[in-house]
């Protein structure tokens, strides 16, 4: 479904991305791991959009989407939540996702028709699906981290991606909370039939969650590939695993 | 806006704007209006400032092409005079495109520096083309039909145009575009990757803006009978944002409170003395150290817990606007 190949970004004389190469499959979970630095969120901000690649390709469903500007990869079937939470922080929980549900929907530029009637069904679904109904009416800014980062995802869902790419979904959540956003994240793999892009620094989640997993380190991708060859792969083991 | 709680008292304020005309003097008149013209100008600059985000420096020169359209239509053609009353507007939308256009391509005080910059360019052609503007002349003497010939009924349609208007803002503010304009002040970043065009939506944005603005000249037109270049300089935009300020630019009718508190304050302590914007300043420097939000924000703030309990469908922040 995703193809993501020989992936090139520098900044400066910094090489954030130096070779990346990721592949994800239709219905799959992949996780790309690797140490801080190693280029996870620039190569997820590569994919949506928000950089240009210097070199590489990113291909969607057989198509080229290397150079669309992120509008667009969005309306391709793409979406992601954010690691650092990046919410609409002075509207309502269910403002938030209703942004993303007219724009999906292609209502956004509607311009004499009250959006408080509008897409209240398809809003408070995704809000009960993600356990944030019974705070629709809260002003997103005031509400607690981990249910931020939980509305971030809820955003991310009201284009109905085809492809959801997570940046660390549980940074900063407490351990009950990072359960139940694991337990989320299964669910709309599931329910859904989603296909869901991670990263995550947590290893018993990455272990738990995914079927697939890329490992990063200096901006490259040092393998990818299932659980067990993962874990036996003597390079990751030195550079990452063998760490912890 | 006709919801049950709020119809009432609109409904009596309207009446009392409606008969205030038979039993003031002239001159207050004249100044209530002069309000009304400047509060849609104040409002339709908050369109793009408070809500969209943007910094619309020069909001002015959509004001003065209103007007200069109108008045050249009035003069210089034997057009009727709502076709000049209609373009107004039309024209001051097409400059607002053509502005942002560019503008949008930029962010923050950039966006601020080239809109400065190519609303003085046209500033400087009205002020320098004699034959065809009158320069720093002006335009004066402009005869209205004699539908609008008193002052009483310039009021009553100054009054008429700026409720329409108020209305139509209103429901595009709530609106789908609304919302995501007011979404992408608050995080276009976000907006990009949920699939909304930032450019184009904030570009429609100052479309729509520059559209009132420009009604809002033709009002000043019909009010004033004349035109002058300084409607245009960037010193009365100036005074247009901070009249969004002063009121409050992240309410709906925030612009309206600044705007009859700067003119009144223009007209009755500028009788006394020339530099009344002396205490503008003061007022200014309080209002931005203990009301942030401005005036009417700081009001709504108050009301809040009340007004929460009112609200209802998933808006509590600037439900009243």
């Amino acid at each position: 479904m995703l193809q993501v190949e020989a992936v090139v970004k520098s900044f400066d004389d910094f090489m954030a991305v130096n070779g990346a190469n990721l592949r994800v499959g239709k219905g799959e979970i992949v996780a790309v791991i690797g140490p801080n630095g190693a280029g996870k969120t620039t190569l997820f901000n590569l994919i949506t959009g928000q950089f240009k690649p210097d070199r590489g390709k990113i291909i969607f469903k057989e198509e080229d989407i290397t150079q669309l500007p992120p509008y667009q990869i969005c309306k391709k079937g793409i979406t992601r939540s954010f690691q650092i939470v990046n919410i609409f922080p002075r509207l309502t929980v269910f403002g938030n996702v209703q942004v993303a549900v007219l724009s999906h929907q292609g209502r956004s530029s509607n311009l004499f028709r009250p959006a408080q009637s509008l897409a209240v069904k398809e809003t408070k679904d995704i809000l009960e699906i993600v356990g944030l109904l019974d705070k629709e009416k809260n002003i997103a800014g005031s509400l607690s981290h981990g249910d931020q980062k939980i509305l971030e995802i809820a955003i991310a869902l009201g284009n109905e991606p085809e492809l959801l790419i997570l940046d660390e979904p549980t940074a900063g959540m407490s351990p009950e909370e990072t359960q139940a956003t694991i337990e989320l994240i299964k669910r709309l793999a599931q329910m859904r039939g989603l296909t869901i892009l991670f990263c995550e620094h947590d290893m018993d989640i990455v272990f738990s969650i995914a079927q697939s997993i890329m490992v990063m380190r200096h901006g490259q991708t040092i393998i990818q590939g299932g659980l067990e060859e993962v874990r036996s792969n003597k390079e990751v083991q030195e550079a990452y695993l063998g760490g912890e | 806006m006709i919801h049950s709680k709020w119809f009432w008292p609109t409904a009596s304020i309207f009446i009392l704007l409606l008969i205030l005309p038979l039993f003031v003097p002239r001159f207050y008149v004249y100044i209530l209006a002069l309000i009304y013209v400047t509060s849609l100008l104040a409002m339709s600059l908050n369109m793009v400032v408070g809500h969209g985000g943007m910094f619309q420096f020069h909001h002015g020169v959509f004001y003065g092409v209103g007007a200069y359209t109108a008045a050249l239509m009035l003069t210089k053609t034997s057009m009727p005079m709502w076709i000049g009353f209609i373009a107004g507007p039309i024209v001051a939308a097409l400059i607002g495109l053509i502005i942002g256009w560019f503008c949008v391509r930029l962010t923050r005080l950039y966006f601020a520096m080239l809109q400065i910059s190519l609303g003085s360019l046209i500033w400087a052609i009205v002020y320098r083309w004699y034959s065809f503007t009158g320069g720093d002349d002006g335009i004066h003497g402009i005869r209205m039909p004699s539908l609008l010939s008193s002052l009483n009924s310039s009021y009553y349609f100054i009054l008429i145009i700026l409720v329409l208007c108020l209305i139509t803002m209103y429901m595009i503010l709530k609106s789908p575009f609304g919302n995501a304009l007011q979404a992408i002040r608050d995080n276009p970043q976000r907006c990009e990757a949920v699939g909304i065009n930032v450019r184009r939506y904030q570009l429609l944005g100052i479309v729509i803006a520059t559209f009132f603005a420009g009604a809002a000249g033709v009002l000043f037109v019909v009010l004033e009978r004349s035109v002058f270049a300084d409607l245009l300089f960037w010193v009365f935009s100036l005074e247009i944002f901070i009249m969004c300020l002063l009121g409050g630019w992240f309410t709906f009718l925030g612009p309206i409170l600044g705007t009859a508190i700067i003119l009144t304050l223009r007209t009755f302590v500028g009788r006394y003395t020339e530099y009344w914007t002396l205490i503008l300043g003061i007022i200014l420097i309080l209002v931005i150290f203990f009301l942030p939000e401005g005036v009417m924000g700081y009001f709504q703030e108050i009301f809040k817990p009340r007004m929460k309990g009112m609200v209802q469908g998933g808006k509590t922040i600037d439900a009243a606007g």
